[in-house]
């Protein structure tokens, strides 16, 4: 996965073309972090198909806020630069995540 | 492989039955969904664990009990417990991958989650400032402001550590000023931290924001009177709710879900028990889940001995077995139990086996033993017939005869 942070957000994420998938995590979370081995396995299992960024918001904060996120773990898919769909600590389900990049991605 | 005991939930409950269970040399599997450490590894403020005062956080105390269990060799292995078929000496559970695990006994362990209120914009705003964690998001509200909805132990306690990050904690209580849900030292701490802002007699009514949480509404349960707060966060501590409902249509559960256990945490089905917040019971604390879970390994180990046993003496014997339920308080029994043993003497193919009633409530129950002494005569792991009260030398020759 590629670690997107403040100076390269815009360059990985915003102005990349198809679709790419962000990670909101931070070590603090315990839940981010137990669903830690789930994101790496997607990624893993779908790559080439859509880019996938891990994103440390400890550091990252405004980055994160300018995003509207401000809970974690959450899930952003953008496509061609444009947020696609969110996913919230509550809504992450990895079947429905992988549904939304096979929609996504096609 | 079968496990001897199989924990559905890796929290303080399901580590502590871990930790008696593969001390006692059970062969012993922990599935958790996540990460081991349950809902005590999401708080930095853990203080009323004896013997963990001082520097000692939520997550460090369960990586403690997670290492503690692993030493004695339970194995922890990741897996949401999705499907199980419990009835039965082998009990099966299907993870959502859709792998099956076998074991003898079951502790159940899953805990609780925390409950929502579900008014207006909660839903819409999860994520977005609206959160039940506050480990988890505590960093993005960094001089901002907050508020917390509750006021028991787990909401004073997570606005203090919020206080760390946020501009102002406000909490919203719901009782007359002063009261206070949670305990005397929290309460005083909280009330005197000048971060820490008070709504008394307040009810969050609606949460309102674009994409972030802009501001709350406020009912005063007095008046009914409406009122607006400016707020970059919301975060809720008011209870839990018990993650039973997979085992919905299996168990006894009451009506909250909370699964209804005895002293030893049987459940109502054999070899099955339950430990920890999913129970109904007084107080949900890591001390009583592990109280829970060392009592559900202990009673597992007994169910499984007892079973065991009866399987090795009984229903895997190689010639035909003479059951008889009988209970050192009932002299018609011992005298039974001579009278069988006149009986076989010089039978071939045949042997004795003796259990007590008192001891082994559940294999009486399960072969529905309602008188003292019941004899019942065993082939290749059936029944072939039965004798109750009192019985004669004949009937037993007659029995023999099947
Ligand atoms: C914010 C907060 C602060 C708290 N502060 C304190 C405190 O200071 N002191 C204190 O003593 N207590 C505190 N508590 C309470 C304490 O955390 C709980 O009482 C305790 O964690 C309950 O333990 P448990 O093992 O029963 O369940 P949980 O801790 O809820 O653990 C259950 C585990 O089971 C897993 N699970 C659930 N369903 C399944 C399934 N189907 N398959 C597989 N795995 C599953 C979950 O992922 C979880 O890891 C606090 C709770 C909260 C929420």
């Amino acid at each position: 996965m590629v670690e997107v942070n403040k100076e390269n957000y815009e360059t990985e994420v915003l102005q990349c073309e198809g679709v790419v998938f962000v990670d909101f995590w931070s070590p603090k979370c315990e839940p981010c972090m137990a669903l830690m081995p789930d994101v790496e396995a997607f990624a893993a299992r779908n790559e080439g198909r859509a880019k996938f960024c891990s994103l440390d918001t400890t550091n990252n904060r405004r980055l994160a806020i300018a995003q509207k996120v401000m809970g974690q773990p959450t899930f952003v898919f953008y496509k061609d630069g444009e947020k696609a769909f969110v996913f919230d600590k509550d809504t992450i389900d990895m079947d429905k995540v992988q549904a939304k990049l096979d929609e996504l991605a096609g | 492989m079968i496990y001897d005991v199989l924990i559905a939930g890796g929290g303080p409950a399901g580590l502590a039955a871990g930790i008696y269970a593969s001390r006692a040399k059970l062969k012993t599997i922990i599935l958790d969904k996540g990460r081991p450490g349950g809902q005590a590894a999401t708080t930095m403020e853990m203080e009323n664990y004896p013997g963990s005062f001082q520097e000692v956080t939520g997550p460090g105390l369960m990586k403690q009990f997670a290492e503690h269990a692993a030493h004695f060799g339970t194995d922890v292995q990741r897996g949401l417990v999705e499907k199980v078929d419990l009835d039965g000496p082998v009990k099966r559970l299907t993870t959502k991958d859709g792998r099956v695990f076998e074991a003898r006994s079951v502790i159940l362990a899953p805990g609780a989650e925390p409950r929502t209120l579900n008014i207006k914009g909660e839903g819409r705003l999860r994520g977005k400032g609206v959160s039940y964690c506050a480990t988890c998001d505590a960093d993005f509200f960094e001089d901002l402001d907050v508020v917390v909805v509750g006021n028991g132990d787990a909401a004073v306690e997570e606005a203090m550590y919020l206080t760390r990050f946020a501009n102002e904690v406000t909490l919203i209580v719901i009782h007359d000023e002063g009261v206070l849900d949670c305990n005397k030292t929290s309460a005083e701490r909280a009330m005197a931290n000048p971060k820490i802002k008070w709504e008394w007699q307040s009810m969050l009514e609606e949460i309102i924001g674009d994409e972030l949480v802009e501001k709350v509404i406020l009912k005063d349960v007095k008046t009914g009177a409406l009122r607006e707060k400016e707020t970059n966060g919301v975060f809720f501590f008011i209870g839990t709710v018990p993650k039973t409902e997979f085992l919905r249509d299996v168990l006894t559960l009451d009506e909250q879900g909370y699964i209804l256990t005895n002293e030893m945490m049987e459940t109502n089905i054999p070899g099955v028990y339950a430990a920890g917040d999913a129970r109904a019971k007084y107080l949900r604390q890591v001390i009583t889940a592990a109280s829970d879970g060392a009592v559900a390994a202990v009673a597992a180990e007994k169910y499984l001995d007892e079973t065991e046993s009866f399987r090795h003496q009984v229903l895997e014997a190689s010639e035909r077995v003479l059951l008889t339920f009988w209970a050192p308080q009932s002299q018609e029994s011992i005298e039974a139990l001579a009278m069988l043993d006149r009986a076989l003497y010089g039978e071939g193919g045949v042997s004795l086996a003796k259990l007590d009633s008192y001891r082994n409530k559940k294999t009486a129950a399960l072969y529905l033993v309602k008188r003292i002494p019941t004899v019942l005569l065993f082939e290749d792991g059936r029944v072939l017939g039965r004798l109750e009260g009192g019985f004669t030398e004949a009937d037993i020759k007659i029995l023999l005869q099947q």
